[in-house]
């Protein structure tokens, strides 16, 4: 049972931090409800395995504090948070068999024998590992280590929260999957809280009730995978999520409406307004966000239809990835498999940009769509 | 699947072949040679068969040669191990204080031998060395050249101090390719520091261990230049070792052809004691992945 609560924490390896980029990870405050899995998702040094350590306890972080369950736990070693992490590379004591690793955190809490077996024959089960019981863990492969890896987490019954930096980096892709799907289960039945590093976000997206993107050491936007989907906080939001990226248009606001390279494109008045003014408030540039499978095909008469000249188009077969031309600009548009050989490279095209699924950006962050 | 034969593959081999035979196979040859006849002058031999071996197995000497040579090696083994895993254990990890660690670790092993045995017969010396003067100071009476006893502490302590840096080295080095993850993971897991030495840090030192005890038993069965500047052999044979005996033989008495044979049979129990070493330690950690 575990509800963690980050206040204000924040971390800097080196000694006496001064600037903010001697921060690893800027100061933060997050909560997180027990029983669900949360993905942190961002690329290579953005701060996400800094933050991992810090609840699990590896880490002290230079400032702010932790809460488990309302209990502050920030000064606590790792051994006394009921915390359990799985590695990146799978660590299992080799000379022990498989028993002996999954009863290995249990021995060392001095828990009684024979609740010990009882425990690791459960955890066994539920991992499918009852036939490997016996075997010495150092012979088996990466999957089945990871596996035992997840066990030594699962067989503590207090423990609050999984947390998992990228576990299945080396793990074969078609065996990816299974453990993918076997850890969503195994979460769903035990109601514990999970929390997943990654930096793929197919992995993030599938595995996670909620997902935190980070960025540069800073949480850029939690949310639904929907959410991150259909409303991006954050430019970084809209170009790390989604394949292709969001596409972003510089443009300038007129009378209720936003101007891309001479073209009109009619959008909420309101939401035009206050991009207009956190502009002149000194955000600086407006960019037009539009994801490439939001982009809408014009109907013949339709109101704001924008034409574009077609680059290229990539068949993925099960859709098309056409590259447009809006004047000096280019973007992307997701079409469906049913527009092969409607749309060729050379061609003239009618698109419309939903005002519903478009949204404005000033200095990097969304404009609300509704009045604060 | 069949292996296709091909034995034109053997002549990629020769030139190792023929490097080898130069350096190891030709003057072992040589000592074979040697070892089954009495040479009596430059012209003068007698082919006399396995008799050099015979005799030189039934010398009393010898065997009491080999007995301290045994004692020595157990004894060097015993101790340089376990305290040269100790020493890697104590070192810092990372920073200007470790390179300074490490500078001062190889010390010992950059003195030439000869050398080795000179510091510390003067240093060993009760009347003028520092350790000597020191020991006796403390009201233990201590002489190296006249007590067996004490000759034996000082050849070992000789050997330790020479000699446990590389031992530590070794550890040290295979401490350090622990990836990180398993500290963290013992953490977790709430591990002591001895289960993390037991389980993670002994585990994974098992190769470089292996290396450890076989230069260590190789190096050590050897040993010649430091006893032979130390203490030369005595007082009396107390601090005679094989290879001690062995110059003595040939060099001394000029008996070529037991010498040879006695050099063949110090080789053959070498390897012997290093393949039983080797296989021992494989065969502990072969039994917990097979089973």
């Amino acid at each position: 049972m575990a509800r963690i609560e980050l206040r204000g924490v924040a971390h800097a390896y080196g000694a006496a931090p001064s600037a903010d980029d001697d921060y690893a990870l800027k100061p933060l405050d997050l909560v997180w409800d027990h029983g669900r899995a949360y993905a942190l998702l961002g690329p290579s040094g953005c701060g996400k395995t800094t933050l991992l350590n810090i609840i699990s306890g590896l880490l002290r972080p230079s400032a702010g504090a932790l809460l488990i369950d309302g209990v502050d736990v920030t000064g606590r070693p790792p051994e006394q948070r009921n915390i359990a992490q799985v590695f990146q590379f799978p660590v299992v004591y080799d000379t022990m068999t498989v028993f002996d690793n999954l009863a290995f955190p249990l021995r060392n809490r001095r828990v009684e024998r024979g609740e010990i077996k009882r425990r690791v024959e459960e955890v066994a089960a539920l991992l499918e590992l009852t036939a490997e019981l016996g075997r010495r863990a150092s012979g088996l492969g990466a999957e089945m280590k990871q596996t035992i890896s997840l066990g030594r987490g699962l067989v503590r019954k207090d423990v609050a929260a999984i947390l998992l930096d990228e576990p299945l980096t080396v793990i074969d892709p078609h065996v990816k999957w299974l453990l993918r799907r076997k850890l969503k289960q195994i979460q769903g039945e035990l109601a514990v809280t999970l929390v997943y590093v990654t930096h793929d976000q197919v992995e993030a997206l599938t595995l996670a009730d909620q997902v935190v993107v980070m960025d540069g050491g800073r949480v850029v936007q939690q949310g639904t995978p929907q959410e991150l989907f259909e409303r991006p906080a954050h430019t970084f939001v809209g170009y790390f999520i989604g394949s292709p990226g969001m596409n972003f248009l510089p443009c300038s606001i007129e009378g209720g409406a936003a101007v891309v390279e001479g073209r009109r494109v009619p959008l909420d008045a309101g939401a035009c307004a206050r991009a207009e003014a956190a502009a002149r408030a000194g955000g600086g540039e407006i960019l037009l966000g539009v994801r490439p499978e939001l982009v809408a095909r014009a109907a013949p008469g339709d109101e704001g239809a924008i034409e574009v000249e077609i680059t290229a188009v990539e068949d993925l077969g099960r859709h098309l990835i056409a590259t447009a031309r809006l004047g000096e600009r280019t973007l992307r548009i997701k079409l469906p498999e049913e527009a092969r050989g409607e749309v060729r490279a050379g061609d003239a095209l009618g698109i419309v940009f939903p005002p519903a699924w478009t949204t404005l950006y000033v200095d990097g962050k969304a404009v609300p769509r509704e009045e604060a | 699947m069949e292996k296709p034969t091909n034995q034109r593959a053997w002549f990629l081999v020769l030139p190792v072949l023929c490097v080898v035979a130069l350096s190891a196979v030709i003057p072992l040859m040589t000592v074979v040679n040697y070892s089954v006849q009495d040479i009596l002058g430059p012209e003068q031999r007698l082919f006399v068969g396995l008799e050099w071996y015979r005799k030189v197995l039934r010398d009393p000497e010898l065997h009491g040669a080999l007995l301290r040579q045994l004692v020595f090696s157990g004894a060097a083994l015993a101790i340089e191990i376990p305290l040269g895993v100790a020493l890697a254990l104590g070192m810092p990890q990372k920073g200007l204080r470790a390179s300074a660690c490490l500078v001062l670790l190889a010390l010992p092993l950059l003195i030439p031998w000869n050398v080795v045995g000179t510091i510390w017969q003067v240093f060993a010396r009760s009347d003028i060395g520092l350790g000597g003067v020191l020991v006796n100071a403390a009201g233990v009476p201590y002489n190296y050249t006249a007590h067996a006893f004490d000759a034996w502490i000082t050849v070992l302590a000789m050997d330790v101090w020479h000699w446990t840096p590389l031992v530590a080295l070794l550890a040290y080095a295979g401490l350090r390719s622990i990836p990180p993850a398993f500290y963290q993971a013992a953490r977790i897991d709430g591990a002591s520091s001895w289960a993390v030495f037991r389980y993670i840090e002994l585990p994974k030192l098992r190769g470089v261990l292996t290396i450890a005890v076989l230069l260590r038993f190789m190096d050590s069965f050897m040993i010649y230049t430091e006893p032979f500047v130390l203490t030369g052999g005595g007082p009396g044979n107390a601090t005679t070792f094989l290879s001690q005996y062995l110059t003595r033989l040939a060099v001394g008495q000029f008996d070529l052809g037991p010498a040879a044979a006695f050099s063949l049979i110090y080789f053959l129990v070498i390897l012997l004691f290093s393949y039983v070493f080797h296989t021992a330690m494989n065969a502990a950690d072969a039994g917990r992945s097979s089973r």
